[in-house]
This record gives C-alpha cells, structure tokens and sequence, in this order.
C-alpha cells in the first residue's frame, strides 16, 4: 500500500483496505499522541486556510507538532495574496518550496484537487467549500469504528444540512464503502447532493426523510451537523431551516441504548447542552480522534510510516 | 410531393445538421450561437418523421461551415446528429457527431462555487457519464451536468 506522496483529495480515492490501513497507523499513533515523537523532525507542514477554521488547522498543527515537525501558515480569508490577486495555482507553486506538505482549505469545490494538479509537495484537502472534506470524514468512521467496534451491519443516520456540509459528503462516500444502512435526515431544502447520492445508492441502501422523530429508534449512530449560515445564497432562506432539528433528552427519549451521537463541530444549537453528559455524546472523543488520524495521514504521507 | 407535404429546398454552400434528437433543433441553433439575424438563409425542421427515430429535426444553414469545435458543442445536446458539410450543392464532408470521453474548453462548469470559474490557469474539463439523457461531471467539483445546465452556458 502505498501513501508516501500521495495527495489527499477525496475521500472517494480510497478503498475500504487502504481506510484500515489508516486506522491501524492511526491506532498506533494514540500512545505516540500522548508521549510526543520525532518521526517528522525536519519536516515542515504548511497549513494554507482561506476560510475560517479552528478546530482543522489546529488538529493538523497539533499532529504535526506532535511527531516533531513543524508548521507554517496562515488562517485568514482576507490574506495578502488574495488581496493582491493572486490564484491558487500560483499560491501553491510558491509554497511548495518552503514545506513537504501543504494542508489546505479554501471557499471553493474542487479548490484542492486544482491545487494537486500544480503542486510538487503533497495536498491535503482541508475543506473545499461545500464539497469534501475527507480527513474529517477518515476521523469520523475512525470514532465510529473505535466506539461501536464495526463499522458493517450498523444503521447510520447522517442529520441536518445535507447539501452545503462538507462533511456529511465525505461521510456518505466513505460509508458507502460498508454493509451498512444509511438514513438521510434533512429538510427538502438541504437534501443530500445528487452526485453523492448517485454514487452511493449504487452500493448501499439508503432512505431519506425529512422528519427525524421515526429515525432515532431506528439507529446506532446519529450524526449531527450544524445548518450552515454561511454557504445559503439567500438568507430568507437559512431562516427557514434554521433550528429545524433539535436533539434534546426528549428526542432521544426513544433511542437505543447504545446510540452515539457525532458532530463534527461546532454545534449551534442542534444539540443541546443537556445532551454532553449523557453516555451517547461522543463529539468530544471525536476531536482527539482527528488529532491521531491525522497524525497517521501526515506520517504515511511522508514516509515516516511505511 | 403531396398538397400537404412541404419540401425545404437544398442549400448552395453551407451546412446541414441532420438526425437531430425531435424537438432540439432550437437548442442546436442557440449553442452555435445563431439568433436569427444572420444574413445567410437557415431553415429548420422540427418534429419531422424519421426512419431511425420516430421524429428528428434538421437545420440547414447557408453559408456556414461549421469548425470541429461547433460539432463537439453538438454532439452535447444532439448525440445521434449527422454533420454534412455542402459546396455547391453537393455533401462533401458528411460527419456523425461523436461525443468524447472528456469534453475539455467547450463549456464552463455550471456549479458558481467551482475553482475552475475562478481565476486560475485551468481548462475546464468534464468527464461524460451519460450521453443519453447527457450527464457531464466536473473533473474539479464533481457537479453533474444536466442537457438544461449545459443549454444555460450558452
């Protein structure tokens, strides 16, 4: 298997082995995660976000501090090279000669496969507006797989903003890659994408609805994604749906006893506060899982890791 | 020639598209961007009876030779269409329209949030996942292209 310079596009590059292959390194990492490690000394990550992010660009820094690397960036939309016009292409081409590898975000589809095509060192997709974001989807089953065990024979509602949230996207692709059933909760508005749902009804079941109330009994693991202001064209709009699923005590008062909850954060309000303490909230465990899943990435991108 | 049956006369020079899918002549016409007030005649035929298919349309345009670039623009809406080439009233080149693998630089994604309608040194590059009914995906966004999508960026 190999991953050394490989870009990290979509997550629709990867076959279920290569997914295990991550999880295993990843597994690997948790101790190391504690304990820090010099397996990249040397080497520098850049970390170029033209859209806001906290929880991403400080999970890959943080990776990459841990096993003795270092990392550059910056995390601005308003950046000077963009002010003064310059293109992605020409971005990465500059930057390819002061790190190994660049982890990028950027407000638009296909940003990170653009940048692929004109970079020497390898990409990682960040985010890429409203299309992909593969490592949080790779951290996403890794919690999944961690907390229930499997992956294959669980029933997995994916909530919320389906149409404009990066993540569900990557996840729905990543998860089509089981025997698994997937249930698509959303408003008519926010429905799955249809180049997704394309894809995925090929290979497993999936059923979409609007409302949720029927759907928790049902499920083992419910992920929760926030409505997401800032991608709605038309802000009547967003007032439509805003708040248009609540997950409380009451919600769940039907749910199984070994449900989990995700989010891949940060929660407005469509999981209430009431809910952190109960034994389905996972979302937290979920940030720390993103810190090794990435540490697993950046080594076997560069080598560190065979 | 019957009373109810109208002939449409043949053309000196020019081009005449045949075998178009029924009732897409009018798209034919607007993606080469013709708007009528050309000064060359054109006729079209729409929804006329056809052996291979049930109807077909045709348009004859005097005084146009369509380039390769114009058939492949074709080919997106009319996958089954003929292209022949007339000089002095006689077909010397006659062409069916083929649709390739990858259309790259004929049209631009139709997605606004795609890196590709920025401003970056890129084709931009489609893959054909159905030519019938047409489905074109975006090599950098992964947005399906529909026959209406592709009519809205001409």
């Amino acid at each position: 298997m190999e991953f050394e310079g490989r870009d990290i596009i979509s997550i629709k590059d990867f076959s279920s082995e290569e997914i295990s292959y991550i999880f295993k390194t990843a597994k690997n990492m948790e101790p190391v995660a504690a304990k820090g490690s010099n397996m990249l000394r040397g080497k520098i990550l850049a970390t170029l976000f033209f859209e806001a992010s906290t929880r991403t660009r400080l999970s890959f820094e943080s990776a990459m501090h841990k096993l003795g690397g270092s990392a550059i960036g910056f995390a601005e939309a308003e950046i000077a090279s963009v002010k003064k016009g310059e293109n992605l292409a020409d971005t990465v081409r500059v930057v390819e000669s002061y790190a190994d590898v660049i982890a990028l975000r950027h407000p638009l589809e296909g940003a990170a496969r653009l940048a692929a095509e004109f970079s020497k060192v390898p990409i990682i997709n960040g985010g890429s507006g409203a299309e992909e974001h593969p490592t949080q989807a790779l951290l996403d089953l890794y919690t999944i797989k961690k907390e229930k065990g499997k992956i294959d024979g669980l029933k997995i509602a994916l909530v919320g903003d389906l149409r404009y949230g990066r993540t569900v996207h990557s996840l729905a692709y990543a998860l089509s890659l089981y025997d698994i059933e997937l249930y698509l909760v959303s408003p008519e508005t926010l429905k799955m994408r249809r180049e997704v749902l394309q894809t995925i009804k090929e290979k497993i079941e999936v059923t979409e609805r609007t409302s949720l109330e029927k759907i928790v009994p049902l499920v083992d693991v419910l992920y929760v994604t926030r409505i997401q202001k800032e991608r709605f064209p038309d802000l009547a709009e967003y007032a439509k749906v805003k708040g248009s699923y609540k997950i409380d005590l009451e919600a769940l008062k039907e749910a199984k006893e070994d449900l989990i909850i995700l989010h891949p954060l940060p929660r407005v309000d469509e999981i209430a506060a009431e809910v952190d303490n109960t034994p389905y909230a996972r979302y937290f465990q979920q940030v720390w899982n993103g810190i090794v899943v990435r540490m697993a990435l950046l080594a076997l991108i560069l080598g560190a890791v065979k | 020639m019957s009373e109810t049956e109208l002939r449409v006369s043949k053309i000196k020079d020019g081009t005449v598209i045949d075998h178009i899918t029924g009732g897409h002549a009018l798209d034919v016409v607007k993606i080469l961007g013709i708007t009528g007030k050309e000064k060359g005649p054109m006729t079209l035929a729409i929804n006329v009876p056809s052996k291979r298919f049930k109807t077909k349309d045709i348009v004859k345009i005097e005084g146009r030779e369509l380039n390769p670039q114009e058939v492949h623009k074709i080919a997106l809406l009319a996958p089954h269409a003929c292209i022949n080439i007339i000089r002095d009233y006689k077909v010397v080149k006659k062409q069916e329209v083929k649709l390739p693998k990858v259309i790259e630089n004929i049209i631009k994604c139709v997605n606004p949030a795609c890196i590709s309608n920025s401003n970056e040194p890129v084709k931009a590059r489609f893959y054909v996942d159905c030519e019938d009914p047409l489905l074109l995906k975006c090599h950098y966004c992964g947005y399906i292209m529909e026959k209406k999508d592709v009519l809205q960026r001409f």
